[in-house]
This record gives C-alpha cells, structure tokens and sequence, in this order.
C-alpha cells in the first residue's frame, strides 16, 4: 500500500530548544533524525500499519518458484555413463581373464538371467524387507534412549563413551556371536543389523541436541515448557537435521550389516539375500553374479538415499531456510 | 509492585560482583528503560527478573506466576510458521486447541502481522521476526514483559517503527515492561523512566522520569538524552586505566 503522503513531515517538527550539553552526537542539523529516533514518529494507529507493511513488503524476499533442474538428473546419468564406457575400454584391452573380469555386457547378461530364474528378485526383497524392518526397529530403540542420553547428564557421561565405542566396533564383530546364541535364524542378522544401527542414531541424535542453540531451551524455559514438553516440543524437533543424518548414517549401518551377516550366515532358516547371492557367486567362482550383487547392493544404496532421504532432508532444511548457498 | 529489586547482588564463582546492591521498585503498568553500557549486568539482572538465573544475594519481588521474555534475536523456532510459533506459547501455557488459534490470530493481528502468520521465521524480515517474537510474549499472559535489547540488532528504519509500534501495544495491553538497552535515545524514547546501570558491579546509579511532552518534543527529549548521556559517559570513563 504505498501512499504519496510523508508520515514525517505531517507531525511537527520541534527543532531542539537549545543544543544538548557536553559531548552528544546530536546537532541541530541532524534534527529530523533526532525527531524520529527521540519522538514518536508514526501519526497513529493506520498510519503505523501502513508504514509496517510497506517496510515488510520492501523487506521480504520475493518467493522464487522451483522448477525442475535438469542437471540435477543429467549430470549423475552422464557419470554413471562415463563409469561404464571406461570399464568396457578397459575390458576390451584384455589385460585380464575375461571370466576375472567381465565387461558391462557379460553382467547385463547375467542380470537377465538370474531376473528369469526370479533368484535376483527373490534376493532383493529379501535383504531390503530386513533391512528396512531392522533399521524401523532400531529408530523406534534408538530415539528414545538417544533422547534420554542426550537430556540426562549422568546417563550420558556413563553411557555416552560406551555408545561411541560401539559405533567403531564393526558390527561385522557380532556375527559369529549371534550364530552361536540364535543359530542360522533370522534372529541372527537382525541382531547383527541393530547392533550396526542403533549406535549410530543414538549418536546422531545426541550431537543433533548438541547443536541446538542454547537459547531455545532459554525460551522453552521462559515459555514455561515441563521436561517432557521440552524434549519433545523443542529438543527433538531442534535437533532434526542432527538427528536425521543420523539416522542416513543408520540406514548406511544397517544395510552394511545386513550385507556382512548374509554372506557370512548361510544356511539354515536364513533365506536367500544378496549378500547370500555374493556368496554364491565367491563358491561358483562366477565373478559375473558377485558383479551383479554388488551392483544390486550399490543401486538399493542409491534409491533409498534418492526416493527416502534426499527428499526428506530437502524438505527439513528448505523450511528452516538452510538451503541457500548450497551445492545440493 | 510488580517488581521490588533489594540489595540484589550476584556474582559468578569467585569472581567479581556482576551486579551488587541493587535497589529498584517498579510499579505495575509502568514502562522502564534499563540503561547501562556493556558489562554493566543488564541481562544479568533481566535473567534473575525472568528465573533463569538466581541472585546470590539480596532478595527480589516479581509476580508469582513469572514473566514474559523477549529476547534480542527473535529466538523464534525455525522449524514453526509464525502462527505456530505463538501457539507454542499458548499450548505451553495449557490454552486448548481452537482457542490457541482463535489467540494466535488476534495477537498477530495486534502486530500487524495477519498475513504473514504462515510464513517461516527465515522468510520474514528481521522486523517483522521480532515482532512476531513480541506477540510470542505476549501470549505468555504474563502481567510483567522483560525485554533484553529487542531491537539492537534491527536497522535504524525499522527500530523507530517498533518504538511506535511497541508503544502503542504497551497502551493497549497495560502491561508491566522492563526493557533493557544500551541505546540512550531509545531508553528516552520508550521508558516512562530510564534507570542507569553503573559498571562492573551493576548498580541503579541514577533514574529520570521520562514526561509525555517528551515523546513529542524533540528538542526537550533531545535534552534528556544530553544529559543522560554525559552521565553514561561519565560511568564509563572511572574505568580508563
């Protein structure tokens, strides 16, 4: 609403009766500063509103409209493009054994195969059906006691040290535990897969609270928040972006796990995963399935990053405004 | 009284005295500049009005059910609208779900700010941020509103605009403010009385009453401000080595 009338000019201007003593800045040159810095300077009530909105309008950012950013999409296709073309170079110099080391076309082939016998399907949705209901499993322990950590000084300064040990600790380590406790079960690689994930929420989440600046819990304070609330109204949702790369490094931890435990747990009531498949390709000495297999691995890694994370972390940081000046 | 201030002192550790023997009485509905310059204990003793930190000696008075806080960056929630951010305070307070709303609303409107309640705090002007964070406070309900440099860190246009704005919500709501600064024309240019804080300790050392003529006279605030300034200055020259 811009308007031609000066709200300044309206009010009297009262030049100073006489020049302020000792060493002030204030001149009588500088009266019409003075005059609005000292007085009231706005007319009244709409006069106010109007000045207001004019100031926000002037002094907000015009919203910018996203559009879809083909270099987004065709950049990471060109250098996976670029990856295969130098393999197939690479292959066709013959340095080494065909059968060591298989071109594009000869994985592609043994793609198709195994896509026919359904084994490929079948190990897929095996090891992504554990690994997404054991990575759950370990954000619904993990949250809870990362909080608990995170907000309890004595628990933490116990707890915190043991917590970061296990997160070095590969979980690979637990495999031949879990075999001798529950057998070759299911049991066995959900174990291993919370003992890889459940470390690495608990401390993403726990330096997520570190993070949080300490005025928020001063206004919680103010605000008059209980513990409760203040863990769950304000620390947990502060902490978000600590804790949400935590839980990327959980998945990452989780699927990790997985892939270890079914390669080294065969047998018994544990069904066919890829990592099983990897194994299978190690005792034919067929380097084309263990390529496949690790190509699968690879690509579950990549779409669950692209259709789960990257969107929700885009999602988090746009609306705190974090995303500016990015290279995502 | 809202707020009675005896012989406060407060001291960190083994250090010195932040703040000692402070007196002052200040009365309900009444608009009080706190003025000093840096290092002189003004948080400090605004965070000792507000509880959020105890004196270590000397006894103070302030309203049993707390006091309403601003601070001097919005300290807004990122991750909540505008609307939400005011809701908070009312759900903290124990408000029911349809009348938070029905509240939010009315409190932004008092600042102004209907259209832009659902906005994120990093889509809004440092203004408009605080004032939001004001009708934040002011949804606290709380008789007494402590404010911590509201608006040191806004640009010259815009503070002058808040005064007016801070003013006429003060007249509107009745409520008790305490506001700190170190900005003598803006202690001149909102506080029914201005209370100067010596350094290193803090003590109330000298207190003006601020008239109505004031606030449209220029040249008789202007005075005011000379003369409170002369008197800051000298406090802050006893420290030259």
């Amino acid at each position: 609403m811009p308007s031609n009338s000066s709200p300044v000019a309206e009010t009297p201007v009262v030049e100073p009766v006489e020049t302020p003593p000792v060493e002030t800045s204030i001149s009588t040159g500088a009266a019409e500063k003075v005059h609005a810095a000292l007085t009231r300077s706005s007319t009244g009530s709409a006069d106010l509103r109007e000045l207001e909105s004019g100031l926000d309008s002037l002094q907000s950012d015009a919203v910018r409209k996203a559009r879809i950013d083909w270099s987004r999409i065709l950049l990471p296709i060109a250098a996976v493009a670029v990856l295969i073309i130098i393999w197939q170079f690479y292959v066709s110099l013959g340095i080494k054994r065909r059968d060591q080391v298989p071109g594009p076309m000869d994985v592609l082939e043994q793609f198709a195969t195994l896509w026919a016998e359904g084994s490929l399907q079948e190990a897929v949705w095996t090891s992504l059906q554990r690994g997404l209901l054991g990575f759950l499993i370990s954000v619904v322990i993990a949250t809870p006691v990362g909080l608990l950590l995170a907000q309890v000084a004595p628990l933490r300064r116990a707890f915190g040290p043991l917590i970061s040990g296990l997160q070095v600790l590969p979980s690979v380590a637990w495999v031949p535990a879990a075999i001798i406790w529950f057998g070759l079960t299911d049991a066995t690689v959900y174990f291993v897969v919370f003992m890889g994930a459940i470390p690495s929420i608990i401390n993403g989440l726990i330096s997520g609270v570190d993070q949080i600046p300490p005025q928020y819990r001063s206004v919680g304070t103010v605000l008059g928040a209980s513990r409760l609330q203040m863990a769950v109204q304000i620390i947990l949702p502060a902490a978000l972006p600590g804790y949400l790369s935590g839980l990327k490094q959980g998945w990452a931890f989780s699927w990790r796990s997985l892939m270890a435990a079914e390669i080294i747990a065969v047998g018994g009531t544990i069904g066919f995963g890829l990592g099983s498949m990897l194994n299978q390709g190690r005792d034919l000495a067929d380097m084309t399935i263990v390529m496949s297999a690790i190509l699968l691995i690879l690509a579950v890694g990549i779409l669950i990053e692209l259709l789960v994370f990257a969107p929700i972390e885009k999602r988090l940081l746009q609306r705190r405004g974090l995303l500016a000046g990015s290279t995502r | 009284m809202p707020v009675v201030l005896e012989n406060l002192g407060k001291r960190f550790g083994e250090g010195a005295p932040v703040l000692d023997d402070v007196n002052a009485t200040i009365g309900r509905g009444e608009f009080v500049a706190l003025l000093g310059a840096s290092g002189c204990g003004k948080s400090t003793l605004l965070n000792i009005m507000a509880g959020l930190e105890l004196p270590t000696s000397g006894a103070l008075e302030v309203p049993s059910d707390g006091a309403a806080f601003m601070f001097q960056d919005s300290a807004l929630f990122p991750w909540l609208t505008a609307r939400e951010n005011v809701e908070l305070a009312l759900k903290l307070r124990g408000v029911g779900k349809a009348e938070r709303r029905v509240k939010a609303a009315e409190l932004l409107e008092l600042v102004h700010l209907a259209e832009a309640a659902d906005r994120r705090p990093h889509e809004l002007s440092g203004g408009m941020r605080q004032r939001v964070a004001l009708a934040r406070s002011l949804a606290q309900d709380r008789q007494l509103l402590l404010m911590d440099e509201p608006f040191a860190a806004l640009d010259a246009i815009t503070r002058d605009l808040l005064h007016d704005e801070l003013e006429r919500i003060w007249k509107e709501t009745g409520r008790t403010i305490v506001f700190v600064t170190h900005n003598v024309r803006e202690a001149v240019r909102l506080g029914q009385r201005v209370l100067l804080l010596s350094s290193r300790p803090g003590r109330v050392v000298q207190e003006w009453e601020v008239t109505e003529e004031h606030r449209t006279d220029a040249g008789l605030a202007g005075q005011l401000t000379g003369v409170i300034t002369a008197r800051l200055r000298e406090e802050i020259r006893r420290h030259a080595k």
